[in-house]
């Protein structure tokens, strides 16, 4: 079979954006940890500054930075976004697969805690968790993390009863493999391009939940520089003329959110081996 | 000699695949083939999965798919077969019977997939006819596919060529899933078509079944044609040039010697082909 | 060792039609019976049932007068399937399929197997989806012959092949069941290649 080769345009294409985006994420996350102090440093000379170019998203009523503000705020977001939706996807992955080490019962137990996780109103069940673990960072990962493994659990239980009928899983079951190989040397890798793509889409559910809680005032204390506390005290001062204290933040939240988004989709796509001239 | 119904020149089918990371690149599943059908005459082209012989009845009928490309020339009937005339002319003088079962529309009664929407009552006749000549009572029409067994589907995919006046008819796998009896009784209605004066294309991965049906053979491997004789000659592998076709001749489970060492001995006949061909 | 199959009986899920409505049959395993069959006959089914990956909704089916799920671990009566790329995980490399059989990693055996069906071992490091199907084929009929198989069945084993790996299986096989004294079902489009391989021929119907 004679080939020709050349470098692929469009995957090429991908790639760079899916790098650029990753790059972006990550200076977020650098400077919100390393702008901490500027963050939270009060000038009442400067106070209720417009944009401009020293201060590009304007100062609050007491004078902090909102550029510095909204980055910690975003660092901190992305931060447990990351934390909760790895513990997350981790409760759904162990679900999926106890599901299917574990026998008949234990599967439709899980299937029950699922339709159960899913069932309650996820704000609800947030605030609940997140109210009862103390609040504060522990309460929000807390809360966040275990409301947001049930969708993908199920997803990942689905894929299990499926591949429980396959013809290499039955095989395997002849050949006298017992439930633990199956599962970790035949389903596991099965699983894992659901799994990442999962995780994915995760941290923007994750990091919209902790700042809507936050914003409610169930999430982080209200001196830390999050997203959702930014949000919450810009709404005392936006009947004042103040926009830009919510615009920024909240375009650069989305923004946050979208490309994570982004990268979880192209994730599914280059993972998919169905996309072989795409 | 008849008249040429089809003719292939040079043809090459390549597809753009992306291999590994950003590698991209022209597969060439067919290369360089050329191949001739006369009217009357049942040609049959061998080869077994990923020989290219699904994309030659493909490139034919001008369905290749979007990542697709062609190189060479087919004639049809005296004049080149571009995509526009193939599309023109399939389901009139140019038919195909896929190889799939799920090409006819399950949503749809059969008859209305023969015939179209509204049959003229000489059309039904026809139809009648034609369905009775292959064993189906008239009934059949109004079934649904999934209603019926694999071998009436083959049967009814056939008859949808039969119900014009074909020229060339290409067959693409219409046997795997039928039991030889079946197979028999389909290879029959292709050579009825062949009596009538149609050309028959018959790609197959059964050169057993091939010999039995077709006047000449053509052998298919990787993508390229390694022998194309008439089926007569198949019966002593001596007339063979191909080491790949005598090999594939010794193979065939009716030359197999049932009490010697081996059944056959083939040698080490696929690893020259792998290495010669690439697969 | 000896399976039987008795009197055996089978429909799937809640369906209406029969498959199989009290069929018998016995193998010993010094011999290689081929099936024949009407179509629609349920063969497939048959042989599901002889290698316990289904059971019979009446009947029994016994190795060596046991039932045949008594036996728990490596099941004696292994069995190849039409479609290899069914019969293995699309996402492991394929030495992990030679590694599912039933020999020490070490074994002699195991190597003269692999060598004898003609597994390059270059063919190890890659994905199903990287080879032939009749490569594909020679790794599942290597994992069955592990040591303790004692009756191989095969279902269609080469019908999607083309013949010169036909006759290479085959000629592997039958070599591999003489010597190890493992008994064979098979099940096969072609009468011929039955007669050629077969001790014995049973008709169903």
């Amino acid at each position: 079979m004679r080939e020709t080769q050349k470098r692929g345009g469009r995957r090429l294409a991908m790639l760079l954006l899916l790098a650029f985006t990753v790059v972006f994420l990550g200076a977020v996350v650098w400077l919100g940890d390393a702008w901490q102090g500027t963050a939270l440093a009060t000038d009442f000379t400067r106070k209720n500054l417009s944009p401009c170019l020293t201060y590009p998203f304007g100062t609050d009523w007491m004078g902090r930075d909102m550029f510095a503000r909204t980055v910690a705020g975003l660092s901190m977001s992305i931060r447990i976004g990351l934390l909760t939706a790895c513990i997350s996807a981790g409760i759904a992955f162990l679900m999926g697969l106890m599901a299917a080490v574990m026998g008949r019962f234990a599967d439709g137990m899980i299937g029950i805690l699922i339709d159960l996780v899913l069932g309650i109103p996820h704000m609800l069940l947030l605030i609940l968790i997140s109210f009862a673990c103390g609040r504060g960072f522990f309460g929000v990962v807390a809360g966040v993390s275990l409301t947001h493994w049930a969708s993908l659990a199920r997803l990942l239980r689905g894929e299990v009863l499926q591949l429980k009928e396959s013809q290499y899983i039955k095989i395997a079951e002849r050949l006298g493999k017992g439930r633990l190989y199956v599962a970790f040397w035949h389903m596991a890798p099965n699983l894992l391009a659901q799994f990442v793509t999962g995780l994915v889409l995760l941290f923007p559910h994750a990091i919209l939940h902790e700042a809507s809680i936050t914003f409610l005032g169930f999430g982080l204390s209200p001196e830390q520089p999050a997203v959702g506390n930014i949000l919450s005290e810009s709404m005392q001062y936006l009947v004042t003329g103040k926009w830009w204290l919510a615009l920024f933040p909240g375009l650069l939240l989305v923004l946050v959110v979208l490309l994570f988004h982004y990268i979880g989709q192209a994730a599914c796509r280059l993972i998919d081996p169905g996309s072989t001239h795409e | 000699m008849e008249k040429e119904i089809l003719g292939i020149e040079h043809l090459s089918v390549s597809f753009i695949q992306y291999g590994k990371g950003l590698t991209k690149r022209w597969l060439y599943a067919v290369e360089d083939l050329s191949l001739l059908v006369h009217a009357g005459e049942i040609v049959a082209v061998v080869g077994s999965s990923g020989s290219g012989k699904s994309l030659l009845a493909h490139a034919v009928m001008g369905l290749l798919p979007y990542n697709g490309r062609m190189e060479g020339k087919i004639w049809f009937d005296g004049e080149p077969l571009t995509q526009k005339r193939a599309a023109k002319l399939r389901g009139r003088e140019l038919f195909l019977v896929p190889q799939n079962v799920s090409y006819l529309d399950p949503l749809m009664r059969v008859g209305e997939q023969v015939m179209g929407k509204r049959p003229s009552p000489s059309l039904r006749d026809t139809c009648r006819k034609v369905f009775a000549g292959y064993g189906l009572d008239a009934q059949v029409g109004e079934k649904y596919p999934f209603q019926l067994s694999g071998g009436m589907i083959r049967r009814i995919l056939i008859s949808t060529a039969v119900m014009g006046t074909p020229k060339l008819v290409i067959a693409d796998e219409p046997t795997p899933g039928l039991h030889p009896e079946a197979a028999r009784r389909v290879m029959g209605h292709f050579k009825e078509l062949a009596a009538a004066g149609a050309g028959v294309l018959l790609i197959t991965h059964d050169l057993e079944l091939a010999l039995m049906t077709a006047d000449r053979v053509a052998v298919l491997y990787g993508g390229r044609m390694i022998e194309e004789a008439p089926a007569s000659v198949f019966t002593d592998e001596t007339n063979l040039t191909h080491a790949y076709t005598r090999a594939l001749c010794r193979s065939m489970p009716k030359n197999w010697d049932a009490d010697g060492e081996r059944l056959c001995d083939t040698g080490d006949i696929l690893l020259y082909m792998r290495k010669e061909y690439g697969r | 060792m000896r399976l039987e199959a008795r009197e055996v009986s089978f429909r799937y899920g809640d369906g209406k039609r029969k498959v199989l409505d009290r069929v018998s049959l016995t193998v010993e395993s010094e011999e290689r019976i081929g099936l024949i069959a009407p179509s629609g006959f349920g063969k497939t089914t048959l042989l599901k049932l002889l290698a316990g990956y289904e059971r019979p909704n009446s009947g029994e089916v016994l190795l060596d007068g046991r039932p045949l799920t008594a036996y728990k671990g490596y099941c004696p009566v292994q069995m190849v399937w039409q479609h290899p790329e069914l019969s293995v995980n699309p996402r492991r490399r394929l030495k992990t399929v030679l590694l599912e059989a039933d020999w020490e990693k070490e074994a002699k055996d195991r190597a003269r197997i692999e060598k004898e069906l003609g597994i390059l071992e270059e063919w190890k490091e890659r994905y199903p989806a990287e080879v032939s199907g009749g490569e594909l084929q020679r790794f599942c009929i290597a994992r069955a012959l592990g040591q303790r198989t004692r009756i191989f069945l095969a279902d269609e084993i080469t019908t999607m092949l083309d013949l010169v790996t036909q006759g290479e299986l085959w000629n592997f096989l039958l070599g591999e069941l003489k010597r190890r004294r493992i008994g064979l079902v098979a099940v096969s489009h072609s009468p011929e290649l039955l007669e050629k391989v077969c001790s014995r021929i049973v008709r169903l119907d």
